[in-house]
């Protein structure tokens, strides 16, 4: 049977980030808000 | 189940006007793409955790002050933003090494002047010029893509445009010519090395 000498790639495993991660980004999305003036952006976190 | 079939164009635009469970639903859809893209770069978990925290927190960023114009290539674009955040991560961590000249160590021992000697340099101008001459020697239609091509560093494309033949009758002329070079120099057994 035919070698195969390629190295197999990191990117091929199936990965996912931590599940704590993805749930930070939900809930900084939610508390998140921006205020657009005219030249400036506010960015506003509520707790 | 349903989400699946929602563009990520519709997705984002909803997310924009304030639908929460619009990233929720991007993220679950890329997620393994991207931090697997992150991952392969990196290869520490930890520190791809970080890197695709703060690729989404541009993106949540971008999409609430409505920065975002570039519908329907999400995905490409987050694959961008972790991209550059990957390049940063390695040029904060890029340590340059120092060495130290001690009795058993000398800086010169790893030092050296890669510049070509007088004789080196006669040498390369000769080739040179025994090469120009060897390019004369070939068919008109070949020598004039070879020097386009190594001389004036252009593209088939440029070159087919510019003499008027498709890119395949260039790519052919080049092959013809190297091969027909590659004769010339076998055939005189002229030695194009320094």
């Amino acid at each position: 049977m035919a070698k195969i000498y390629s190295k197999k790639g990191l990117a091929s495993k199936d990965l996912k980030p931590k599940k704590e991660v993805v749930s930070f980004l939900l809930s900084y999305s939610q508390a998140l808000k921006i205020v657009k003036t005219e030249n400036k952006n506010f960015e506003i976190i509520a707790n | 189940m349903a989400d699946l079939h929602i563009p990520d164009a519709l997705l984002v635009k909803n997310y924009v006007e304030g639908n929460e469970n619009a990233l929720a639903t991007l993220i679950k859809r890329h997620e393994s793409k991207i931090y697997g893209f992150i991952y392969s770069k990196i290869a520490d978990r930890d520190i791809s955790n970080d890197i695709f925290q703060d690729t989404f927190i541009k993106v949540i960023k971008t999409l609430k002050s409505n920065s975002y114009n570039e519908e329907g290539k999400f995905l490409p674009w987050v694959m961008r933003i972790s991209h550059n955040l990957i390049v940063d991560h390695f040029r904060k961590t890029k340590k340059m090494p120092m060495y130290r000249e001690t009795e058993e160590f000398s800086i010169f021992s790893i030092m050296s002047d890669d510049s070509l000697t007088i004789e080196g340099k006669m040498i390369v101008d000769q080739v040179e010029v025994d090469l120009k001459k060897i390019i004369e020697e070939l068919p008109e239609d070949q020598k004039e893509v070879l020097v386009m091509r190594m001389y004036q560093d252009m593209s088939f494309k440029e070159i087919s445009e510019l003499t008027g033949v498709s890119i395949n009758t260039a790519l052919g002329r080049m092959r013809y010519a190297l091969m027909n070079l590659r004769k010339i120099i076998d055939k005189h057994q002229i030695i194009l090395t320094n």
